[in-house]
């Protein structure tokens, strides 16, 4: 198989295989965790403004008071990696024309340039939070083979998305290839680990507001 | 009942829902939640972070309710949670945790981390993997009514004595009344001040109010030792006695996690709401203030801080109340950085404080270090706060650092400027 058939193959029959395991899977892992349900609660509510399951959703995507002090690198490198994700997955052009061929949506991108420094960026931010993660007793004792293999197939599509752009190392179509082929691997993994906390985070959060809110505790 | 690791096993089965299945599926091992808790930011032991304090539950939850994990035990692949393990995790799941819940409020993805510690403590109780000194506190509430083992006869002789004291009768199981005074032991024994203050405040107010002989303790040891089928039990006796005497309300004492029992896992656990309206102490007090009704005849001078004790406050809900009383009586009142729901714990509760090895007393007291920094950086030599179980736990710490801060209730606080 020479770079073109497998460039072919991850576009077709690969991506195929890649989105079947992620919608598939994520509607699964979603009825396995939420179809548990939960008891309700029999104690008469409290009301208290700015307690609810929503306005935890918002409130938890910013520091608590003191955190950002006590972790800046989580939370400043957190933030930088997951903004400079969301802008290259969603407003790179080609990704948009991908997301166009397969639901018919579409939007403006931003010029490649941008998205090239922001896929830059992102890496950096990368790097600094897994060596936060090797660094920190915290964060060391407790990583597991998962967060390692996380972190990897995280890595990868970004770096050989912007290597196939930058035309470094291999041949174009062999490292779009590859940058396909490892996005794919990206989307077939994330609902059975903890990259599925892209989807429950929600779920999570909203769960947290509203058994607190019930006490009148804004949280 | 003997407690066996098949029961422990089929328990944390058992308390598994969507919402535990959701927070260990979005957990990305970021370690915030250690920058949180006391028992983390006073050792660096990072084994005190609280999610790892959680691993027998999600390893259950992984091994029983996930595809993945149920095909892993299949080919051999899990580690089971076995006896070795529970034990492992007991001072993780007792001594090093007090359910204050601060862990909660710093999660990035949301998870309500003391929710799940409070459910794993289901697991541990019915394995049999539990401190000695919650398991007796335990036995005697349910077998004698305390977890102090403190009988009426005692108890009816301290009422006595707070009669003499103010001149005001305490009424016992009169039907009728406004409400029903629960206490706890500690308060009985350790703080009886607090029951004279009450009688002041009731005849200031012209409420009435009455003690059940047979059920004035508050505190649920059940629920600290994560034993609901015991929680259930001792929170009937309230339950009854209150609907026999037909009260409008109950009055929790101070005691947070009495309050929690009582008015937060109390309807809970009998599987029905009550008849009758649960109120925190302060939540009264708060309601004359309000009202008018508490009017002070002077004020405490002293600079103070306010401890707000976990289970009343940050997770009880209390949250205005306890600093629009203390501005009511103290003129030096000097708010901490970490106030209010995010106030540090005093290091003994949620059982905590029960348990007496050499080192959990040791670990408690290198966790107060926390609440002696916000002390000393205040600059003041008084702390308020409203809470038997704090008091205790914080007037030990006071003695182990040969500290000569003054701590005050702050319910007796108010009686005792109130005016006359």
């Amino acid at each position: 198989m020479d770079a073109l058939q497998l460039l072919t193959w991850a576009r077709g029959p690969g991506l195929d295989l890649a989105l079947g395991i992620f919608v598939l899977g994520v509607v699964w892992r979603l009825i396995e965790v939420y179809s548990l349900g939960r008891k309700r609660d029999l104690a008469p509510a409290r009301q208290h403004p700015g307690a609810s399951g929503l306005r935890t959703v918002l409130r938890r995507s910013l520091p608590p008071p003191g955190m950002l002090k006590a972790s800046p690198v989580s939370y400043v490198g957190g933030f930088v990696f997951h903004i400079g994700l969301a802008l290259v997955v969603f407003l790179f052009a080609p990704h948009i024309l991908l997301i166009k061929s397969l639901t018919g949506l579409s939007w403006p991108g931003l010029p490649s340039q941008f998205i090239d420094m922001v896929a830059v960026l992102t890496m950096m931010a990368m790097l600094v939070i897994l060596a936060d993660r090797i660094n920190k007793p915290v964060k060391r004792f407790l990583s597991t083979f998962g967060d390692w293999f996380a972190w990897v197939v995280t890595f990868l599509p970004v770096l050989t998305g912007w290597m196939a752009v930058q035309h470094l190392l291999l041949p174009y179509t062999l490292m779009l290839a590859l940058h396909i082929l490892s996005a794919e691997l990206l989307l077939a993994v994330l609902p059975f680990t903890k990259l599925f906390h892209a989807i429950t985070l929600f779920g999570s959060r909203w769960y947290s507001g509203r058994i607190n809110a019930h006490k009148g505790v804004p949280v | 009942m003997s407690a066996t690791l098949e029961k422990g096993l089929h328990a944390l089965r058992e308390v598994i829902d969507a919402p535990i299945a959701s927070y260990f599926s979005s957990c990305v091992h970021c370690g915030l939640c250690a920058d949180a808790c006391l028992f983390h930011t006073e050792t660096g032991d990072p084994r005190y972070t609280p999610i790892y304090k959680l691993e027998p539950l999600r390893r259950v939850y992984e091994q029983e309710y996930t595809l993945l994990g149920r095909v892993k035990k299949l080919v051999g692949l899990a580690k089971p949670v076995d006896d070795a393990m529970l034990d492992a995790w007991q001072d993780l799941v007792y001594d090093s945790c007090t359910l204050c819940g601060r862990c909660s409020l710093v999660c990035p993805v949301g998870n309500d981390i003391v929710y799940m510690v409070r459910k794993l403590r289901e697991g541990m109780a019915a394995s049999g993997h539990t401190p000695d000194g919650i398991r007796s506190a335990t036995r005697r509430t349910v077998e004698i009514g305390g977890p102090m083992g403190l009988k009426w006869p005692a108890v009816a002789n301290v009422l006595r004595k707070a009669e003499e004291a103010t001149g005001l009768k305490i009424p016992v199981d009169q039907p009728g009344a406004d409400y029903l005074v629960l206490l706890s032991s500690m308060e009985i024994v350790n703080y009886p001040e607090y029951i004279e203050a009450l009688a002041k405040i009731f005849h200031k107010a012209g409420l009435t109010f009455t003690v059940s002989s047979d059920a004035f303790e508050a505190t649920n040891a059940g629920i600290q030792i994560g034993a609901s089928d015991l929680a259930r039990t001792i929170v009937t006796r309230i339950v009854e006695a209150a609907e026999r005497l037909q009260v409008k309300h109950v009055l929790s004492p101070e005691c947070g996690h009495a309050y929690m029992a009582i008015r937060w896992e109390g309807p809970n656990l009998i599987g029905r709401p009550f008849r009758f309206e649960v109120v925190h102490v302060l939540e009264l007090l708060d309601e004359l203030r309000r009202k008018g009704v508490l009017k002070m005849k002077d004020t405490f001078k002293d600079p103070l801080i306010l401890h707000d004790p976990c289970q009343i406050v940050r997770r009880g809900g209390v949250l205005e109340a306890p600093e629009q009383l203390i501005r009511q009586v103290a003129d030096n009142y000097i708010p901490v950085v970490d106030q209010q729901k995010w106030n540090w714990c005093c290091g003994g509760g949620g059982g905590a404080s029960a348990i007496h090895t050499e080192e959990a007393e040791a670990l408690r007291a290198k966790a107060f270090q926390v609440k002696k920094r916000q002390i000393e950086s205040a600059g003041v030599d008084t702390m308020v706060t409203f809470c038997a179980n704090c008091r205790i736990v914080i007037e030990e710490a006071f003695d182990h650092y040969q500290m000569d801060t003054k701590l005050l209730g702050l319910t007796e606080l108010l009686a005792e400027h109130l005016e006359n």
